[in-house]
């Protein structure tokens, strides 16, 4: 039974995936709803990469937007322009997926470059070089007339449908899922606890920390992608600071190192920004005090550190049913 | 026959400190030697050298005729780990958060075959090959008697056990050569026993080579065949555990002030 | 004008807009070196201190001396309620919490100042509280009042808290409990208040320097805070976060460049440049210009 839990989660994920994107179709869930939906997934990649790197392997970025613009930027200069990199021929959607790819691949690139002088430096001094890197892609961009400057880049087409981003963040949450409870997610990990120790037990921890930070640049980058064509128009404002900062908090919320944390917390705060903004003015407020109350409550995140696993969920049942049970028997002696 | 460990003239200065100076050791096949000396003598100082941990500032190490460093270059700590030494640690390095179990897979690292892709989609060689990972883990975890503690996380075990589990995760790594730096710290003489008696029976069942740093005499003259004396950072004796008893520069620098 | 006068010129605007970075870097600085925290709301306190200065000068029309003075007075104790509330709670969980609770702190201030009718969402011209005049140091080099006010204002307050931190009885207290707060207590040193201090005196030298730059620019906004800060902290790494005089220095470094980078017609890509520059450092010396590189005990 144990041996076909995953097939079984996979199969629920599907199953819920195409029943939304039915109810969808039948106008069942409207157009507002479709579109915060597509966006809970991509934030759900973006959450789930960033977690890879700061939750998994201990390392503290902050540049994660920088990625994203790379992704997003990359991703619709080929959509945009049908010559480019990819035949003529190629159109449509799977030159959607095939330029997301190349996203991904280009926030990659990058993030090697970036990766491989910074990685060697540690804690706060990590975090301070991957923010100053996010601020200098922002720049660059805003310098870039090609694609609008600071204004934006506009007409980017709406292939970015529900369906195609959930299994899409699906295939993400799989694939990270599946290094880390690999060698190579148990060698991230070890670097996390101990670095000196990983390394005597013979664990490359630069290799290991550059293979997590350029996997998840890959993943931002894709995230990126999706943003620019769910928006159509994206501009360097979009991938500031505070996005990055965003997008941590997610990670820091649903408790670092969980990815089941980082999902449920990227649908929350998604959902929580989108509700907020029939308060217009008092939305960021609000936001923000949330923020600071849910640290100051819960500083290890929703989750601390944990999963959410079919092992959980069933001792999460039986312990209800003993406490149940136990009840009834303090009711029984009480009458 | 070849050393298995040799290092000729090291040295090691932090600024205007100097912590190891000159340093000569050689350690047969098979032989478990101790290294003590006391608080300060440079003595972790010596592991940190040998696992690559710290760089020294002058002198060689040579691991089975092999250069492994120099003042000039070094190999990096996982690639010595990769070359068949492996340590604990004086104040004890496990993953904290990380299960028991999970502590001593992680040491099988450099024995994965499989690749980044078969990681990722969990295809390929990965099922068997995690499969045998967990089994021989299991089997360490057995040996030591941790099996019962599998799934506890490291940080939640007695401190006996810590130390067990460490020596078990170092012995994952499948090394030629293990160094304990003061196994039987912080333990009561009946654990200190049968550590001994442990750290014994592993060296026979692994055909290894023990370095062993150690505070504690009766374990040190009980088990070690033969004992380098370190004090201010250089070898002041060498010889069978009756002999460095007897040395009278030892009784002034180390045991002086005991008998 | 010649190449010698024009480098002048930008040199002395340089250090001006270094003061003011290195007024702000010092109180994160000073922060971090005591709890290890990033205060990102710091860059907000930079801020609030130029809006009290502007009502304080609308309300009661006083000059800039007793403006600053009282502002300075105000932001410390925003800085000790702010650490109080939101930072203290916090000293046991993980830091990162603490930077998220920063950063929300940060956002909150800015959208407060928004949602407050009087400052709103869009600039505000700053009272004219000196004479702007010109004096000519020598052939077409010049150095205006405000920049005067700066620097002086500036180095005044770097002696200040150079006395304070090396010859009180208070900054002996920084500066133990900096290096270790489990000693520092245990030698009777009170942990909390030597925090809130710290968070009083890193927020009036951030206030002094909204204010100095508002009277320079002449402007101020809600969210003049964001840039400044980042900067003032890429500053703080940059000298070794930690270090008092690296505070002042790397924010010099910043000020000079920029002033540079924007002489030379590139002043597009200013901010891309500062960061540039910090990362260059960082990979170079890991621990900032004055930072110590600390070895990990195995």
């Amino acid at each position: 039974m144990k041996k076909f839990r995953p097939i079984i989660s996979l199969v629920v994920a599907l199953t819920c995936g195409f029943v939304l994107q039915v109810f969808i179709n039948a106008g069942i869930i409207n157009g507002y709803y479709d579109h915060i939906m597509s966006k809970m997934a991509m934030f759900i990649i973006a959450a789930v990469s960033l977690n890879l790197i700061n939750g998994i392997c201990g390392q503290f970025s902050i540049g994660h937007a920088g990625f994203m613009a790379v992704g997003a930027y990359a991703s619709a200069i080929i959509t945009k322009n049908p010559a480019l990199l990819l035949p003529e021929t190629v159109v449509g959607m799977p030159r959607y997926l095939l330029a997301l790819i190349i996203g991904g691949i280009s926030a990659a690139i990058v993030g090697f470059l970036v990766g491989l002088p910074t990685l060697r430096l540690r804690g706060d001094y990590l975090a301070i070089t991957t923010l100053g890197f996010g601020e200098i892609i922002r720049v660059l961009l805003i310098n870039w007339k090609f694609v609008g400057g600071a204004s934006g880049y506009f007409g980017i087409k709406p292939y970015a449908n529900f369906i195609t981003t959930y299994l899409l963040a699906m295939l993400t949450v799989v694939i990270i899922r599946n290094f880390i409870t690999s060698s190579y997610g148990r060698a991230c990990i070890a670097i996390r606890e101990d670095e000196i120790a990983a390394a005597t037990m013979g664990i490359h921890t630069t290799k290991y920390k550059i293979i997590a930070f350029v996997m998840a640049a890959f993943f931002a980058g894709l995230a990126g992608g999706i943003y620019a064509h769910l928006m159509q128009s994206i501009s360097p404002r979009d991938f500031s600071f505070l996005v990055s900062i965003d997008i941590l908090l997610m990670v820091v919320l649903g408790g670092l190192g969980s990815t089941s944390g980082s999902i449920v917390a990227a649908i929350f705060l998604t959902f929580a920004t989108e509700s907020l903004r029939a308060f217009q003015a008092l939305r960021v407020i609000i936001y923000s005090f949330m923020l600071i109350i849910i640290m100051l409550f819960r500083p290890q995140g929703l989750m601390g550190g944990k999963e959410l696993s079919w092992d959980a969920v069933q001792s999460f049942f039986k312990s209800k049913q003993k406490q149940d049970l136990t009840s009834a028997k303090s009711t029984e002696g009480e009458g | 026959m070849m050393p298995v460990l040799k290092t000729t003239d090291l040295t090691m200065r932090f600024g205007g400190l100097t912590a190891v100076l000159d340093l000569n050791l050689q350690i047969e096949q098979g032989e478990l030697v101790g290294l003590i000396g006391p608080n300060g003598a440079g003595k972790t100082t010596v592991f940190n050298m040998l696992t690559g941990v710290y760089r020294p500032s002058e002198g060689q190490i040579y691991f089975c005729d092999e250069l492994l460093c120099s003042a000039q270059q070094s190999l990096l700590a996982s690639s010595i780990a990769k070359k068949g030494i492996s340590r604990t640690f004086q104040n004890i390095r496990l993953f904290k958060d990380l299960s028991v179990l999970e502590n001593v897979k992680t040491a099988y690292h450099q024995h994965v075959n499989y690749g980044f892709l078969a990681a990722i989609t969990h295809f390929g060689k990965f099922v068997a090959e995690e499969r045998e990972i967990e089994e021989k883990a299991l089997n360490f975890l057995e040996l030591f008697g941790l099996e019962d503690r599998r799934d506890e996380l490291a940080k939640n075990l007695p401190y006996g056990e810590q130390r067990r589990l460490e020596i078990a995760r170092a012995l994952a790594t499948e090394p030629k050569l293990l160094l304990l730096d003061e196994p039987a710290a912080g333990m009561n003489p009946q654990e200190t026993q049968q550590l001994m008696e442990l750290i014994q029976f592993i060296r026979e069942k692994f055909a290894l080579t023990i370095l062993l740093i150690e505070h504690d005499m009766s374990l040190v003259m009980g088990v070690c065949e033969r004992i380098y004396v370190l004090d201010y950072g250089k070898i002041i004796a060498e010889g069978t555990p009756v002999e460095i008893r007897t040395n009278p520069k030892v009784i002034e620098a180390y045991l002086g002030g005991d008998k | 004008m010649t190449l010698a006068q024009q480098v002048l010129q930008q040199l002395i605007n340089g250090i001006a807009l270094g003061s003011v970075y290195a007024l702000i870097a010092l109180g994160y600085t000073m922060v971090y070196g005591i709890i290890r925290l990033i205060n990102f709301a710091h860059g907000e306190v930079f801020m609030i201190g130029a809006f009290a200065g502007y009502f304080i000068i609308t309300l009661f029309n006083i000059p800039i001396v007793p403006t600053l003075i009282l502002a300075m007075a105000f932001c410390a104790l925003i800085g000790i309620v702010m650490e109080r509330l939101a930072y203290k709670p916090l000293r046991n969980a993980p830091r990162i919490a603490a930077l998220m609770t920063a950063v929300g702190l940060s956002n909150l201030f800015q959208n407060l100042m928004v949602y407050f009718k009087a400052v709103g969402a869009s600039p505000k011209a700053f009272p004219r509280v000196i004479d702007i005049s010109r004096y000519e140091v020598m052939q077409d080099v010049y150095l205006t009042s405000d920049k005067i006010l700066t620097l002086v204002v500036a180095v005044l307050l770097m002696v200040a808290l150079q006395y304070i931190v090396h010859n009180t009885k208070m900054g002996k207290a920084m500066r133990a409990v900096s290096q270790d707060k489990d000693a520092a207590q245990l030698m009777g040193i009170n942990v909390n208040t030597t925090i809130s201090f710290t968070f009083a005196l890193g927020s009036a030298l951030a206030a002094a320097g909204g204010i100095l730059y508002a009277v320079s620019y002449g402007k101020i906004i809600y969210n003049m805070g964001s840039m400044p800060g980042l900067k003032a902290f890429v500053s703080a790494v940059l000298g070794g976060i930690g270090s008092i005089p690296g505070a002042v220095v790397g924010g010099m470094i910043l000020g000079i460049t920029e002033n540079a980078i924007s002489a030379a017609g590139y002043s597009m890509l200013r901010d891309a440049v500062a960061f540039a520059i910090l990362i260059i450092i960082l990979l170079i010396k890991p621990a900032g210009i004055f930072g110590k590189n600390v070895r990990e005990k195995v």
